[in-house]
């Protein structure tokens, strides 16, 4: 009976994740474009009522909510459904959607799109050789085998999407690297755009009038086909088309031109609109999280590089360490019996765990999402004095903070303040005594806020990719490669929490994922990043030496 | 040769409508090919005989300025378009008739244009609100197009031809509707052919031969520079 009242639970929420993917869908996604095609729709909220799902089994093993048999069946039900849509539909439905966008291959779209899917499966087979992550008791067709390969790559996605996210932020937000551009250079600029439109212009008409007078004497316009009209067309070819071919290709270099010269005034007024707002008072404030973002993805870099030299795996210690020097510095008499307590007492082992997790995770919201807090919690930072907590964020947990590389600038999370208050209370409301009444709920409260943000910046910065490259024509194409990528980043970002679960909770996420190389996916994750950050380094490094030189009006 | 006078006609709308296909087609009598994403701005040239069969007959070459992009663009890329709106002539909008999205972002494309009118009888927008009256006493002519026609299934065309229709109402504009890998719309003695060559009568009409003092203005140089038009041999 208990187990019917659960899956009922189960369901409701997941058909409000459904909902709410759905909303997102309709109002964000595809504001712009008009959906014909439902499939598409049903299938990302699909993905994202399902990987929802997962993290809410995450807060109710916390809370203990639900049956234990009940939970466990539901936790299996999810990975198997999520496993489903991530390996065979959305990867079907992107081929077929990119077949049917080929005019060749019109007629036999299912065809090639099973085609299309093979492919993706050998390739996803063949990507668990050659990494260590399986251990030879696993049968062939296990699940294990299809987690592991999904973990691998949503893994690697996260660490790219973090190491360019750390090298990119402060590289947009510093004003050190915005080059002088002043309105003169883009007034020659545009003037340069339009005397070569002109000239296309004159050219074009060269060519119409010419190909007009050609039709009026009666003359055939089109190239002559065939044997005999190649033979034709070497002896004596008729003057006014060999002059309109010269023409044309004037004409198309000129075209290439313009095409630059529009894509360097579109670049010269972004550049100009950013020097604008760096003077704003906004800007100056971007200008400083700027330097502080560099320091930090220089740090980060560094302990990357120490961790795969030493052979560094994230321990659980600093945690509690942590929170000891935190209740230090507050002062709090009670910290003795706090820290002692936190050593013994496996409840304030999980709040001290979700507290700092929460604390890694707010901060490094805070940093991304909503600026206007920012300076709460630097203030915050420098007022605990917590060089350990740094080394906090850097040594736990390296998948949370990689939300923290995405940038997004304007959006508003006052949650996050909420989530501050709470952290800078609780030592004041843990009395010893009042430490088992507070702490669920507590831990609750943070863990969920860190998961509702957690997934709202992702699903941010899924927009703005959307925007940034969708056309009426790929749209489909590129949501459902979100979706996928939406789907694996979630799934690996369970596994990769699980290293900063309290060991009673994390019990059940490896009986659920089976027996993976937990510590592999750490290690792979901090040499993707690496990877990631000094080769975009190398990128915008190029990048931005090259465009001064174009634009120096002399 | 090239010393004809000369207009210059916007054709705007969302990207992959069929503005690049369009364009070909009116003024190479061909159709595209293999059409592909316009960067900045594509030009062409047609060559048009101003009221043609009568006396007064004369050929204006006709400029089609074939802007890409979205509405939803980024203020940097909206800022260099507006470099190619400048004495403007006429409007063409086009929008996909199997997509109602493009529709409606016409309403905002002919704002986006017609804002950089630098003619006092050019349109004042308040807050960006679309208002019937305001096309109404445009100076600029406009012309409706919709592509991809034969992609509607039979049963559909009625209830997309009166949305057009309403559409043309708003604008205030005639409207076409064809399908740009056709040659066959534009054959000459089609109501359509009929319709382009009228409404570019009516732009060489409101450019050359109106002679009030307030469209006069609407072809001087921009605030920004002295932009004289030259023609070249």
């Amino acid at each position: 009976m208990s187990f019917l009242m659960d899956s009922v639970i189960m369901f409701t929420s997941q058909v409000l994740f459904f909902g709410f993917g759905w909303l997102f869908f309709m109002r964000q996604l595809f504001k712009d474009y008009e959906v014909r095609q439902y499939v598409v729709q049903v299938v990302f909220s699909i993905t994202f009522a399902f990987s929802c799902t997962m993290f809410e089994l995450i807060i109710f093993e916390i809370l203990g909510a639900l049956e234990t048999s009940s939970r466990y069946f539901h936790w299996k039900f999810n990975l198997y459904v999520i496993l489903l849509v991530l390996i065979f539909v959305v990867p079907f439905y992107i081929g077929y959607f990119v077949v049917s966008n080929i005019r060749l291959l019109q007629r036999q779209k299912l065809l090639f799109a099973c085609v299309v899917w093979f492919t993706f499966m050998y390739f996803f087979w063949k990507l668990g050789d050659p990494f260590p992550i399986l251990s030879p008791k696993h049968g062939i067709l296990s699940i294990e085998q299809l987690i592991s390969r999904v973990g691998v790559i949503g893994v690697t996605l996260m660490a790219l999407l973090s190491g360019f996210g750390a090298v990119n932020c402060p590289y947009t937000y510093m004003s050190y690297f915005l080059r002088n551009v002043t309105e003169s250079d883009i007034l020659a600029l545009e003037r340069r755009l339009l005397q070569t439109m002109d000239m296309i212009v004159s050219k074009k008409k060269r060519i119409a009038m010419t190909r007009r007078q050609m039709y009026q004497r009666g003359e055939d316009q089109n190239k002559q086909t065939g044997f005999w009209g190649m033979i034709k067309s070497v002896t004596s070819s008729p003057p006014g088309s060999e002059n309109l071919s010269l023409i044309q290709q004037e004409v198309d270099a000129l075209e290439e031109l313009s095409r630059q010269l529009f894509l360097e005034t579109v670049d010269l007024q972004a550049t100009k609109e950013r020097i604008e707002y760096s003077k704003t008072f906004q800007g100056k404030y971007f200008n400083f999280l700027g330097y502080f973002f560099s320091i930090y993805c220089v740090w980060k870099i560094f302990m990357a590089t120490i961790n795969i030299v030493f052979d560094r795996v994230g321990k659980t210690d600093p945690v509690t360490r942590g929170i000891e020097i935190t209740v230090n510095y507050l002062g709090i008499q009670f910290d003795v019996g706090f820290s002692t307590f936190a050593r013994t007492h496996s409840l304030t082992h999980s709040l001290t765990h979700s507290l700092t997790h929460s604390l890694t995770h707010s901060l490094t919201h805070s940093l991304t999402h909503s600026h206007k807090t920012f300076p709460v919690v630097l203030i915050a930072v420098s007022l605990l004095k917590c060089p350990s907590l740094v080394q906090l964020f850097l040594v736990t947990d390296s998948s949370i903070s990689t939300l923290f590389y995405s940038q997004f600038r304007k959006s508003k999370n006052c949650s996050c303040v909420g989530i501050f208050c709470c952290c800078s209370s609780v030592p004041y409301i843990c009395s010893p005594l009042q430490v088992k009444f507070w702490s669920q709920h507590i831990s609750f409260i943070l863990v969920g806020i860190i998961i509702v943000t957690s997934i709202r910046g992702l699903l941010i910065t899924l927009t703005k990719f959307f925007y940034a490259i969708s056309s009426s024509k790929s749209s489909n194409v590129i949501v459902l490669v979100l979706a996928q990528i939406m789907g694996m980043y979630f799934v690996s970002s369970v596994l990769l929490m699980r290293m900063s679960m309290p060991l009673e909770y994390r019990s059940i996420v490896t009986e659920v994922l089976g027996e993976l190389q937990f510590n592999f996916y750490h290690r792979w994750f901090d040499v993707i990043f690496l990877v990631s950050a000094l080769s975009s380094i190398l990128f915008l490094y190029l990048a931005h030496k090259q465009a001064p030189e174009k634009h120096m009006t002399p | 040769m090239a010393s004809l006078d000369r207009v210059k006609v916007l054709v705007l709308g969302d990207s992959g409508v069929g503005k690049s296909s369009l364009v070909h087609l009116l003024c190479q009598n061909q159709v595209l090919g293999n059409p592909s994403w316009t960067v900045g701005c594509s030009v062409d040239v047609r060559v048009h005989d101003y009221k043609e069969g009568t006396p007064e007959e004369k050929t204006y070459y006709i400029e089609l300025w074939d802007v890409g992009g979205s509405v939803g663009s980024t203020s940097s890329l909206k800022s260099t378009r507006a470099v190619f709106y400048n004495s403007v002539n006429g409007i063409v909008l086009v929008h996909d008739l199997t997509n109602k999205k493009s529709s409606q972002n016409l309403y905002r494309w002919s704002l986006e244009a017609l804002n950089k009118d630098s003619s006092p009888t050019g349109v004042i927008v308040s807050n960006g609100d679309y208002d019937r009256e305001q096309f109404a006493d445009s100076s600029v002519p406009l012309l409706l197009i919709g592509t991809k026609f034969d992609q509607i299934p039979e049963n559909k065309r009625n209830d997309v031809l009166t949305r057009t229709a309403f559409l043309s109402e708003d604008f205030n504009a005639e409207e076409i509707n064809l399908d740009c890998t056709n040659q066959r719309y534009f054959a000459a003695g089609t109501s359509n052919a009929v319709k382009l060559s009228r409404f570019f009568d009516k732009v060489v009409e409101k450019r050359y031969f109106t002679r009030d003092p307030s469209q006069m203005t609407g072809f001087t140089e921009r605030k920004r520079f002295n932009f004289k038009s030259v023609h070249y041999d």
